[in-house]
């Protein structure tokens, strides 16, 4: 690794000939050493190699890699932020079909009820109905009844009053004098029993 | 130049472009530093224009960057928990530098920077330097917390503890020489087969119809060799992220 300037120089032409006559090459190449472990070249391949390498490094750190992982930590960012807006919009929208079937539930009790009330009102009204026609029917077929019995106890003495009549007419048809009242009304009294 | 073209070494040369000497040392811009430059511009370029946008839903371009960073981000939270994350731009600027590196190298005539294990060196030291100033300004001495293994009998201890510093000393040996050989060995079966494919063809017609073989092996290399440069860049961070977790947690 540490070489002499004098022999620095002696090396730098010898390859330099070598380089610009490739065809004479041959031979020269046979008493230099094996490329990569040309001593030689070490003072030049690692200060180069430091300075290249040392400016790629600053160049990544201070440039590229802020950049790639701003833009990685964006995508991240991104990525996250629009999970947590779905996981929200599904909690919204579970709430919502909760709250739905509630109301849901809520109505066909609600229906339920009112069928049951409007059922309960018509059977009551029903009844009430039926009863007052009951009720009246029953008042008419008394009221029905006294006057049939009334008329038939009316008919009845007015039977024996025609039957006295008839009587008079046929016993004085018959007999031809007039038949004494009170004799006939006893008859027929007790004809009619 | 057919001799050149055959010559399977001949890919790792440096020669410099613009000849540079500091106090005695030779520091010329190589063809090895115009990779280098090419390989943090083209990665800055990719990353810095892919994310320009900023899209929140990214094109193609830069899914790759996002892709890149959160996989190199998981690796690091997995190996070194949160609090290994403040070495995240050092992790990812290795990997991204190992991994541009290997891709450009794949490209005929392009030169492989990472095949030079002076290079993959300097990034190892760089890692365990780390490990070793983060553990230490840490933890103190409580660092060396990191060689004694809890539950090991006192007997064993001073075996197992001789053990423990070995295979920490072996890490960066291990480290750079496992992307330096994988790169160079990569391209060097590659040169090699292409080679084939160029000489049998100077043979005529039979040699044209030989070289059919070859020439699908390198095919076969190449897709091999892209496996590779994705799969030693990804070791190379693992391997990083690992150290580094020694540094944030030494008592293991």
């Amino acid at each position: 690794m540490f070489v002499t300037s004098a022999y620095a120089q002696e090396a730098a032409p010898a390859a330099a000939e070598g380089d610009t006559h490739a065809g004479t090459a041959v031979p020269a190449a046979e008493h230099e050493a094996f490329p990569p472990f040309d001593a030689k070249t070490f003072p030049s391949q690692i200060l180069w190699l430091v300075i290249t390498f040392g400016l790629f490094y600053l160049f990544l750190k201070r440039v590229v890699m802020p950049r790639l992982g701003g833009i990685i930590d964006v995508r991240n960012d991104r990525i996250t932020q629009d999970l947590d807006h779905a996981a929200r919009l599904k909690g919204e929208a579970d709430a919502a079909v909760a709250a739905y079937e509630q109301e849901l539930a809520e109505a066909k009790v609600n229906a339920n009820k009112i069928g049951q009330q409007a059922n309960d009102a018509a059977k009551a009204q029903a009844e009430g109905t039926r009863k007052k026609l009951e009720a009246e029917l029953e008042k008419k077929l008394g009221e029905a009844e006294a006057s049939i019995a009334s008329i038939k106890a009316k008919a009845m003495k007015e039977v024996g009053t025609i039957a006295e009549d008839t009587t008079s007419a046929i016993v004085e048809a018959l007999v031809g004098g007039k038949a004494d009242k009170a004799e006939i009304a006893a008859a027929v009294k007790s004809a009619s029993r | 130049m057919a001799a050149d073209k055959v010559d399977p070494i001949h890919q790792f040369q440096i020669h410099p472009i613009i000849p540079l000497h500091i106090g005695g040392y030779d520091v010329s811009f190589t063809n090895s530093s115009l990779f280098m430059v090419v390989t943090i511009v083209l990665a800055s370029a990719f990353l810095y224009m892919s994310t320009a946008s900023r899209a929140l839903i990214p094109g193609r371009l830069q899914s790759v960057s996002e892709m890149a960073y959160e996989f190199v981000g998981n690796m690091l939270r997995d190996a070194a928990g949160k609090q290994g994350m403040q070495f995240f731009p050092l992790v990812f600027s290795l990997f991204m530098f190992v991994l541009v590196a290997n891709l450009i190298g794949l490209f005929p005539y392009f030169f492989t920077v990472t095949s030079h294990i002076i290079v993959t060196f300097t990034l190892a030291i760089l890692v365990i330097g780390t490990v070793l100033v983060y553990g230490f300004a840490k933890h103190g001495f409580g660092f060396l917390k990191l060689f004694v293994p809890h539950g090991v009998p006192g007997y064993l201890l001073p075996l197992v503890v001789a053990i423990e510093i070995i295979s920490f000393v072996s890490r960066p040996v291990s480290l750079s020489v496992r992307l330096f050989a994988n790169m160079l060995a990569g391209h060097i079966t590659l040169k090699v087969f292409s080679g084939f494919v160029v000489s049998l063809s100077a043979f005529g017609a039979v040699g044209i119809a030989g070289s059919v073989l070859p020439l699908a092996m390198a095919v076969a290399l190449s897709a091999l060799e892209l496996l590779v440069a994705f799969l030693q860049a990804y070791v190379f961070a693992v391997l990083t992220c690992m150290y580094l977790n020694d540094a944030l947690h030494p008592s293991h």
